[in-house]
């Protein structure tokens, strides 16, 4: 059973297993476990970005295809959701209808950017990704009849999963069963279901040709795999997933626009978490997304906390705290992360794998 | 009997220089050609034309009668076109059970499945498994190709030769570099194939020994162009491949 919903794919570690088990149960109990608004969102951030991470995984850790138009497929997915509800109101079926066009979309675009694309070395398609996002990015911007430009759009989500709507009057085990609960939970569960599906392509006979692909190309042909389809397939099906996390975000959040799921500083987070989760893992992606978020959104407190600690201290005491003091955080976000690809170049997993192999051999 | 393979004025030029001249050739099943010649003779671009690694300037390739000079490689190997390389050409961080097991999955037609775990297919692995076997690597299946030695490279290139199960076997000097004990173990595997009598096999190859021996024919390319064809010792004992190639390589 479990070998199966996990494609046979274990995490091949102690450490790693627990870890997982931590995040995984973490997220499911969040809203019981850290109330509060803030602490929702940042899972809520983590549930998004783990779909989005791996999707990203299957394009540049199991294939090796190096694309920078990953945040547009996001983003279409969110303007997708964005626009329909903005359009035709609060319904389901405008979410179906959002959802449906946004992939339609990703798929078409991903299947004429990767047909006529692939085939040149992976440094003119990074370059021509970039290009192509760049333009969307403008493109979206430069729409505002019908994407609201930068100020993006506000809209209302079906009445269920609005703010407003209440399950019940008493609170829950601390939680007020309100739409935001609701909408939490359907986040958990698509992602869940989402992560899954990506494992299980990863590991079917299909995987196994991208990874062939990955390391060696020409081979790989002769082998009688044609790698054309094999790529357009990959690049296809990691803009599919893609949109869906961009979908998911426009529903958490009630609003897009180009700074929350089309920006170019995203594209360079999901690289980070991708790196420091472990490339072509998979279950990087859990581990990348949840230390990088919950970094990204803790560490000002915890710079706080400790700039006020050492202010008191004679001599360096001003000079610390100024360097602790939270505007810098992300000087220091920025060190960190350069010191864990620097001491963990295969990832948080690939380290943890190797080391219960023994540190001998590669995972 | 009809030949299975033949090429017909193949030919490619680079710039000015032509490294494969108008060479038309059939090939019957059932026998081990040899090819010979002196290094850029031109015997690597003329597997790399044969098997679509390389487009033709001109001429075509005919696998039973079926024209082939317009498939890109990947479709000549689906059609019974395989290959091993001169130099060891594997997947270096997969397993060396995978970089075989993924050529037994091409052949079954299994690539485009999305779906299924392909640890479940029980039946890829033990093929898979008895290929290792075969090249006397079975031992050696969790390790990375990478880390394998020289000689088991070149052994694992030949296993994955194997488990494609072409009609066509085309090796490229797979005992080069290769330690004198364990040249035997390849040279076997081919005498097996020749044995079964419905494979067609060309094989470059320097050294003379060894030709002797597996050859049922051999052809000599010089400078590109086809010039002698036919019994081991009639060709080898022709002035042109005295001069043109043994003269020079005899005591190599």
């Amino acid at each position: 059973m479990l070998r199966s919903v996990l494609s046979n794919d274990f995490p091949r570690s102690r450490v790693l297993t627990a870890l997982l088990v931590v995040i995984v149960l973490g997220l499911a109990f969040a809203p019981f476990l850290f109330p509060g608004a803030k602490s929702l969102s940042v899972a809520a951030k983590i549930l998004v970005f783990i779909v989005l991470v791996a999707s990203y995984d299957l394009l540049l850790g199991y294939t090796g295809i190096v694309s920078f138009a990953h945040t547009m497929f996001f983003g279409i997915g969110a303007y997708g959701i964005a626009i329909a509800l903005a359009r035709l109101g609060p319904t389901w079926g405008a979410v179906a209808v959002g959802v449906v066009t946004g992939l339609a979309v990703s798929l078409v675009l991903s299947f004429v950017i990767g047909l006529f694309s692939l085939r040149v070395k992976a440094i003119f398609y990074a370059m021509i990704t970039l290009a192509v996002a760049a333009a969307f990015q403008t493109l979206a911007s430069q729409l505002s009849d019908f994407t609201g430009g930068e100020d993006g759009l506000t809209f209302k989500v079906p009445e269920m999963l609005s703010p407003g709507f209440s399950l019940a009057e008493e609170p829950f085990l601390g939680a007020s069963l309100d739409g935001k609960l609701i909408s939490y939970y359907l986040l958990f569960f698509v992602a869940v279901a989402l992560f899954l599906v990506m494992l299980r392509i990863v590991n079917s006979p299909f995987g196994r040709v991208l990874q062939a692909i990955r390391e060696n190309d020409f081979r790989a042909e002769a082998l009688g795999y044609r790698t054309v389809i094999y790529r357009t397939l990959s690049n296809v099906l990691g803009a599919g997933f893609a949109t869906l996390a961009g979908a998911m975000l426009a529903l958490w959040l009630r609003y897009n626009g180009p700074d929350t799921s089309l920006s170019f500083e995203i594209m360079l987070d999901i690289l980070l978490m991708v790196v420091i989760g472990g490339m072509g893992t998979m279950y990087g992606a859990i581990v990348g997304s949840t230390v990088f978020i919950l970094t990204q959104s803790y560490l000002q407190d915890l710079m706080k906390l400790a700039s006020g600690g050492v202010a008191h201290l004679p001599a360096v005491g001003g000079f610390l705290s100024a360097l602790l003091s939270p505007d810098r955080w992300l000087l220091w976000l920025g060190v960190l992360f350069v010191l864990s690809v620097y001491y963990f170049p295969t990832g948080i997993v690939g380290k943890l794998r190797t080391r219960a192999l023994g540190g001998t051999r590669r995972a | 009997m009809t030949p299975s393979l033949e090429t017909r004025n193949l030919t490619i030029r680079f710039g000015g220089h032509v490294a494969v001249d108008s060479v038309s050739c059939a090939f019957v099943p059932g026998t081990l050609t040899a090819i010979v010649g002196p290094n850029g003779a031109g015997k690597t671009t003329y597997f790399n034309l044969i098997s679509g690694q390389l487009k033709a300037s001109a001429g075509e390739v005919f696998l039973h009668g079926e024209d082939l000079s317009s498939l890109p490689a990947p479709l000549r190997t689906r059609r019974g076109l395989g290959r091993a390389f001169q130099l060891t050409n594997l997947f270096p961080n997969l397993t060396v059970m995978e970089n075989v097991r993924l050529a037994v999955q091409s052949r079954a037609r299994l690539g485009l499945n999305l779906w299924s775990i392909w640890s479940n297919h029980r039946e890829l692995l033990g093929k898979a498994e008895e290929v290792l076997e075969m090249v006397a690597l079975a031992d050696k299946r969790d390790v990375a190709a990478s880390a394998l030695p020289h000689g088991d490279q070149r052994k694992l290139e030949v296993a994955i030769l194997i488990a494609l199960e072409p009609e066509v076997f085309m090796f490229d000097e797979p005992t080069a570099g290769m330690s004198v004990d364990e040249v035997p173990v390849i040279l076997d595997l081919i005498r097996k194939l020749k044995a079964e009598r419905d494979k067609t096999i060309l094989l470059v190859e320097h050294k003379m020994d060894v030709v002797r021996e597996l050859a049922d024919r051999i052809i000599v390319l010089h400078n590109g162009a086809l010039v002698a064809d036919g019994e081991p010792e009639a060709v080898i004992a022709s002035p042109v491949v005295q001069e043109a190639y043994l003269g020079v390589e005899v005591k190599a």
